[in-house]
């Protein structure tokens, strides 16, 4: 019997729109659940106020204050760094081995699990550089983390500079560094940036690292220096949805809604920049 | 002046150039320091290959190999669901769907790739984990299965935008040629576009499976943490990752516990350079 390669068409098609609801669906329906059975929770008092009774009543404002001291210790450490990286990769790169070796060092950057990278700021900053459980020790582990992404947003941005305003500017006698300070840097920065937030998003996601570098259990109070513990809003989660009993699912819902808000508003930030910069493109 | 100032600039952007490397390099060397002193107790082959990881019994057992097949049998799991899925996905988004919802389609893929493995780990503990104990019967939903569906899951942004990717860059004459000699255009994908992606394809797995074994939060929260030999899908296992994240807070700095809970650092490290190694040949032999 020969088979009817339409009928086998429609078939297939159906299989993959399945396929891709099964995908899509799940992400859909975790946001509506999170935001459904978190929303009740927020209020003034839960933003603003500290933990109390064991962390089963009262707020997660220390929690929200750490994760943003340790994502911008992050970016301070993570953008200069990988800008600059960036620029060696996109203006000075040769095409030789080393370019190669470094390429190859991002790629694996990016793909070392996120829970070595606790092991490695636990080594490195906490023991032997004597940090202690520290925001400075845990937003250095973040930086080098996020590192491999904002350099390869960094150099697409770079790259995506046209070729003749680089020759233009050194026809008119600029030096190479003029060109990249006055030309090609102004030209990147939405790329830049989209890349930068991007990786924001990412370090406040982030629990595995901070694990053992700077993450308070219940820490009722807020960091006075960069030498202090903290509290995290990815640990703190983690911390009240497996580690202390009797949580109300109102609190555990509310603070999985406060993190993913932030996560999530960031890369629409991000996003919104891509967009409105492709639109703006003089190019 | 300026030259003086332009050849300082010049050689800061070559170090940080440089950085990336020296990144790698230092992480593995903390590994390697801290992981080998390990090797002074027991020998490499009883860590590796050990059957009981007792780490607080007088005398610790310290054999991973619970571990290692905790995690095998995890990604397993979870590959087997997600890569069908995730290069279907991928086929959809790119050859079928209408451009609008194209855009819908990818944006809720780089919403799942946002989204915290925390987050995502607390609910897959109070939705997945509760429905798979009900469908099968277990004391505990916390169990591999629930742990290889939750990580199918979290491997779907990398295998389809990688895989998107791919298929994207086959030459349009390729499908051209072959819908004008009569394929259908089902017979066109299958038998052509595929083909011609099947090296980015693969690279996407790889990567796929890379992030699957380096998943840490979701995975402790979700598997049931216990570090005994699994024999099926159903039963709570504990992987690699989740032991170190969940005993390094316990374990006393200059122990055989903590040197171990680096061993197997070491371990995780090199798995994830050798996945990224040879996934990016893969993406290089497409171009």
């Amino acid at each position: 019997m020969k088979r009817d390669p339409l009928r086998t068409q429609r078939i297939a098609f159906f299989l993959l729109l399945l396929a891709t609801l099964l995908v899509v669906v799940p992400v859909g329906l975790i946001v509506v659940i999170i935001v459904q059975k978190g929303f009740p929770a927020i209020s003034w008092q839960f933003l603003s106020d500290m933990p109390r009774q064991g962390m089963r009543a009262g707020g997660i404002f220390p929690a929200i204050i750490g994760t943003l001291y340790l994502v911008s210790g992050a970016i301070i450490f993570a953008l200069p760094i990988g800008l600059l990286a960036a620029i060696y990769l996109s203006e000075y790169a040769r095409d030789n081995l080393l370019t190669r070796a470094i390429k190859l060092a991002i790629v694996n950057l990016a793909g070392v699990p996120s829970v070595v990278y606790g092991l490695f700021g636990l080594a490195l900053f906490v023991v032997f550089l004597k940090f202690g459980a520290s925001i400075l020790a845990g937003s250095l582990t973040l930086g080098i983390m996020i590192l491999p992404l904002i350099i390869t947003t960094s150099r697409e941005a770079l790259e995506s500079v046209p070729q003749s305003f680089r020759e233009v500017s050194l026809s008119l006698g600029a030096s190479k560094w003029q060109t990249i300070r006055h030309i090609v840097l102004p030209n990147a920065i939405p790329g830049i940036l989209t890349g930068t937030i991007l990786g924001l998003g990412r370090a406040a996601g982030e629990t595995a690292p901070i694990l053992f570098t700077v993450a308070a259990f219940y820490l009722p109070q807020l960091p006075r220096s960069i030498f202090d513990q903290a509290m995290a809003l990815p640990y703190h989660l983690y911390v009240i949805s497996t580690q202390v009993p009797n949580v109300e699912e109102k609190i555990t819902y509310g603070t999985a809604l406060v993190l993913l808000t932030i996560v999530l508003f960031m890369n629409l930030v991000a996003i919104i920049i891509r967009y409105r910069f492709r639109k703006m493109k003089k190019w | 002046m300026r030259r003086i100032k332009e050849f300082i600039i010049e050689v800061l952007i070559f170090i940080c150039g440089i950085a990336s490397i020296f990144f790698v390099l230092l992480i593995f060397l903390f590994l390697l320091k801290e992981g080998f002193s390990l090797f002074k107790f027991i020998p490499f082959g009883n860590f590796l290959f050990g059957k009981n990881w007792y780490p607080i019994s007088e005398p610790a057992q310290l054999g991973i190999l619970p571990l290692i097949c905790g995690s095998l049998l995890v990604t397993l799991g979870a590959a087997l669901i997600s890569i069908p899925i995730g290069v279907a996905c991928a086929v959809y988004i790119t050859e079928i769907a209408p451009a609008k919802v194209k855009d819908v389609l990818k944006g809720g893929i780089e919403l799942l790739a946002a989204i915290p493995s925390v987050v995502l780990g607390f609910i897959g503990m109070v939705t997945l984990a509760p429905w798979v104990k009900k469908l099968f019967g277990l004391p505990t939903g916390l169990s591999a299965l629930s742990g290889s569906i939750m990580l199918a899951f979290m491997a779907m942004p990398t295998i389809v935008s990688i895989a998107e990717d791919a298929l994207y860059s086959v030459p349009k004459s390729y499908k051209e040629g072959a819908l004008a000699l009569g394929a259908t255009h089902w017979q066109t994908i299958w038998r052509v576009m595929l083909p011609a992606a099947s090296s980015g394809i693969v690279a996407a797995v790889m990567l796929g499976i890379g992030r699957v074994i380096g998943e840490t939060m979701a995975v402790m929260m979700i598997t049931g943490n216990s570090a005994v030999i699994p024999h099926s899908l159903l039963q709570p296992v504990r992987t690699l990752t989740a032991t170190i994240a969940a005993e390094m807070g316990e374990a006393v700095v200059g122990s055989e516990h903590y040197f171990a809970l680096f061993a197997i650092g070491i371990v995780l490290f090199v798995i994830s350079f050798v996945i990224n190694v040879t996934a990016d040949l893969f993406l290089h032999r497409r171009k």
